[in-house]
């Protein structure tokens, strides 16, 4: 039953073949089983158990939506009522929040049943979820490997199928690199489709919750019941409700695929490079075009994200100061002392280094040197994605330079760890819908993500262009060793 | 451009974080490496472009100016690190 997908999981409910307390118990028996990939921060079986029950209610009167009774996890990201929000970090350790996140309710609403909250790098800053208080979360695919970041949790939690699904954030790449680097399929919307009402915020103009599933045609399926206009968030986009299924069935014949230049270029491993091509041969064959396109000034999207999201961290993070909320340090003297060893034992590392460079560039005498600068450019990033929407439909890539590397490689350096975002950042900088699905293995047999990307809005066009390629292929069925041994 | 030792200690008390004689020295170290990355932008001829601060543009949304039920104060206040009394409590601020 693990191996099911969410679209094959709802309908096997829906015709009674198993219950929702049935599943919520063989999911929380395979989290247990699954301990050693640190993949979850928090889990509650009585309230998991209670929510199945009342899926199953819901399922016996008749008034169940295709996700009642499916589990899904959440990012430690979303502010959840019955399970701790941390951010996977020491500042927000067993804090309980008071509501819901609007994603979290709008799921629970459509009835899916919360498995627990997933470890992820502290307050959603990393590559490689080596930055969270609580561990490092295991590649299921070869458990040396980091499985990404910073959505890292989630990313490992649907490859290990002991989620069907998982909620996710990107900021500068935090879904698809990690879907990427653990084989499974992660889909940001564009900037403003999903509610960033109670996601603790990092980079608020960069912020957009996604989610992780096993197939393209499932995240079409929890978009319905996930996305929409919400008035608690003021970047919320107000637009009418879609069904994000409605592309499934489009063929790609005549579809015409940009290869950005600048994404093929040094840097770009060989065996990412052939699965990616490969991948791309397969469009060819159903019909497809492949068109050179590019974007001149991509490579500067590093630098312009490590002004803005710093900027932005540093002005969001202001709010922890030991008085509210969240971490207090034991000894201290005044209010400023108390405030300042609050929040330099609360944050860790990555935190704290990017609270300074925010501070920094946001600091009299520098703004426009560097903030507005670094908006300026961002609008030419984003300008150059509008030309190249002009000669293609979709954008097609590789997510990642290189397969998942391993622990420790590249932690000590945060500027080798800042580069790995190079070929997401800028989608994200643009705000427009990105994702990855799994293609192949390169180096080690570990997963290689393809990129897609598509204009603002086009999710639904995205999403069917990603599900031709899985009707085709069978790499987004293959399970871990891990998962097939028990 | 390159940061100093006391341009570190600036930002850190801007920032509100305690930073030790031998953080400071990583800190700086790692922030110049940063600050290499990002120099690039210096070079770029932004002039006339209109900076972007927000994927989709336009303005800021209001809502109406009515009461709402929020959660109450009880809920809001479980998670502070000392209260009483209904009362945050931080070290003495006034003489």
């Amino acid at each position: 039953m693990f191996e099911k997908s969410v679209a094959e999981l709802g309908r096997a409910l829906l015709a009674k073949q198993v219950s929702a307390v049935e599943l919520a118990r063989l999911y929380l028996d395979r989290i247990g089983r699954h301990k050693e990939l640190n993949a979850f921060l928090d889990v509650r079986p009585e309230v998991t158990l209670l929510q199945a029950r009342a899926a199953d209610e819901r399922i016996a009167r008749g008034e169940a939506t295709p996700l009642t009774g499916v589990p899904v996890a959440h990012k430690d990201i979303f502010v959840t009522r019955d399970f701790a929000s941390t951010a996977s970090s020491r500042m927000l350790k067993g804090y309980m929040s008071p509501f819901d996140a609007t994603v979290v309710e709008k799921l629970g609403n459509a009835g899916m049943v919360t498995l627990g909250k997933l470890n992820c790098d502290e307050f959603a800053m990393g590559s490689s979820n080596e930055n969270s208080y609580y561990g490092n979360v295991l590649n299921p695919w070869d458990t040396s490997a980091v499985p990404g970041g910073s959505s890292g949790g989630s990313a490992a939690a649907v490859a290990a199928r002991i989620a069907p699904a998982a909620t996710a954030t990107d900021t500068g790449g935090s879904i698809r690199e990690p879907a990427a680097f653990s084989g499974v399929t992660g889909i940001k919307p564009t900037y403003g489709r999903a509610s960033r009402w109670g996601m603790i915020a990092f980079a608020s103009s960069l912020d957009q919750a996604g989610i992780m599933t096993c197939s393209a045609e499932d995240a079409a399926l929890i978009f319905n019941g996930m996305l929409g206009f919400d008035p608690k968030d003021s970047t919320s986009v107000d637009r009418a409700q879609e069904d994000y299924t409605r592309g499934l069935t489009q063929g790609v014949k005549g579809l015409r695929i940009g290869l950005p230049r600048e994404f093929f270029g040094e840097g770009l491993q060989p065996d990412v490079e052939k699965a990616v091509r490969e991948a791309l041969a397969e469009y060819v064959r159903q019909g497809a075009k492949l068109v050179d396109i590019s974007l001149p000034n991509a490579a500067l999207g590093i630098p312009v994200y490590y002004v803005i999201a710093p900027a932005e961290c540093s002005s969001n993070l202001s709010r922890f100061d030991g008085v509210r909320y969240g971490h207090r340090a034991a000894q201290y003297g005044d209010l400023d002392d108390m405030i300042k060893k609050s929040r330099a034992e609360g944050f860790g590392p990555e935190p704290r280094r990017r609270i300074l460079i925010g501070a920094y560039v946001l600091s009299h005498g520098y703004y426009d040197a560097y903030y507005l600068q670094a908006q300026k450019v961002r609008r030419i990033i984003a300008d150059e994605f509008q030309q190249a929407f002009g000669q293609c439909d979709v954008i097609a890539g590789p997510v990642t330079t290189s397969v998942a590397f391993g622990f420790g490689e590249k932690a000590a350096d945060p500027v080798a760890m800042y580069l790995s975002d190079l070929y997401t950042i800028p989608g994200s900088l643009a705000g427009i819908p990105g994702m990855s699905i799994p293609c192949g293995f390169g180096a080690r047999n570990r997963p290689v993500g393809l990129q897609l990307m598509t204009n603002y809005f086009e999710e639904a066009k995205l999403l069917g262009v990603a599900h031709q390629y899985q009707l085709a292929t069978d790499w987004h069925k293959r399970l871990p060793p891990i998962v097939s041994d028990r | 451009m390159s940061l100093t030792a006391s341009d570190v200690k600036r930002i850190a008390h801007l920032a509100r974080i305690e930073i030790s004689e031998q953080e400071t020295g990583q800190a700086l170290a790692q922030l110049n490496e940063i600050f290499k990355l990002i120099e690039q932008l210096q070079s770029v001829d932004t002039a006339g472009i209109e900076p972007m601060s927000h994927p989709l543009g336009g303005s800021q949304r209001l809502r109406e100016d009515v009461a709402r039920d929020q959660p109450g104060r009880e809920s809001l206040m479980k998670n502070a690190p000392a209260m009483r009394d209904g009362l945050f409590i931080v070290p003495r601020v006034v003489e």
